[in-house]
């Protein structure tokens, strides 16, 4: 099952209308409840970056037998460091931003936590790719 | 399982004002979390929570949404809008108002029973 949804930066009404999407997906699939927590919480704080850190993004659920992958591309300014970018509390968020109640600098760990898998690739100046999995079979991970 | 109580009980004892999903004042909750940092409420590991804050903007409910909080308690005096009402109804969230501040409300509620989640 292969769903596509786009993401407009700097919007922050909608931000997380995909992740509240992909879970009633995953609940009518009948994903067990952990695992799906962890997928639209990882999934969440994904679009909530798009939404305040680029311009405009779309997000790729596929969805089979034993595992959920998400890729999340935007094209934005890139994350120059990465692994700067991971560390908690290391943040560039603007202030209002921080006014929706995000921007400390917490998203990615919390994706990285809330994932089996995750990977970021990002070209500064153009955009940024997240891959997130998460295996939806206990024994296949 | 002891500490449960029902959001009734819950909101009379913050002179809380229900806003929405009256019909559901009979759902109890055991732990209670307070913040305004949404990325924190998102790392909380339990279910059956209600969130203390004085934040008053849509990624609230999303965020109870995707943690399964099932009560919002919004404090000092803030007001809800109308957006933030919607999306709650669409997800059984419970909206309740109140006067005091987030320390006060807390305080009632932990000397009450619930529970702190760390
Ligand atoms: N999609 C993105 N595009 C550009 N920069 C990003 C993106 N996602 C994250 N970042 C950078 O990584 C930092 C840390 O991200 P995160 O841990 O989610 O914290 P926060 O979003 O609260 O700042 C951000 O402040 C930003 O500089
Ligand atoms: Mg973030």
């Amino acid at each position: 099952m292969q769903i596509r949804h786009k993401i407009a930066g700097g919007d922050f009404t909608r931000a997380g209308n995909v992740a509240s999407a992909v879970k009633k997906i995953l609940q009518q699939l009948n994903i067990d409840h952990k695992q799906s927590k962890r997928i639209v919480i990882a999934l969440y704080e994904g679009e909530v970056n798009v939404v305040a850190h680029a311009y405009s993004g779309v997000v790729d659920v596929d969805i089979d037998s034993e595992k959920v992958r998400i890729t999340i591309s935007d094209k934005g300014p890139g994350i120059k460091d990465i692994e700067q970018a991971m560390e908690e509390g290391f943040s560039t968020a603007t202030p209002q931003v921080r006014e929706m109640g995000f921007g400390a600098g917490m998203g990615l760990s919390n994706m990285k936590r809330n994932s089996d898998f995750m990977e970021i690739r990002s070209v500064p100046g153009e955009g940024t790719l997240v891959e997130l999995i998460n295996y939806i079979r206990p024994d296949a991970s | 399982m002891s500490s449960q109580m029902t959001i009734r009980d819950i909101a009379g004892l913050v002179d809380g004002r229900v806003i929405c999903c009256e019909d559901r004042l009979s759902t109890s909750v055991e732990y209670a979390f307070a913040s305004d940092l949404m990325s924190d409420v998102l790392t909380v590991d339990k279910e059956n929570i209600l969130l203390i804050t004085g934040l008053t903007n849509l990624q609230v409910i999303r965020t109870s949404e995707m943690s399964d909080i099932n009560c919002v308690i919004v404090a000092r005096d803030k007001k809800v809008n109308d957006d933030m009402v919607r999306l709650a109804e669409e997800n059984n969230i419970i909206l309740v108002e109140s006067p005091h501040s987030v320390f006060h409300v807390s305080g009632e509620l932990y000397k009450a029973g619930l529970k702190p989640i760390y």
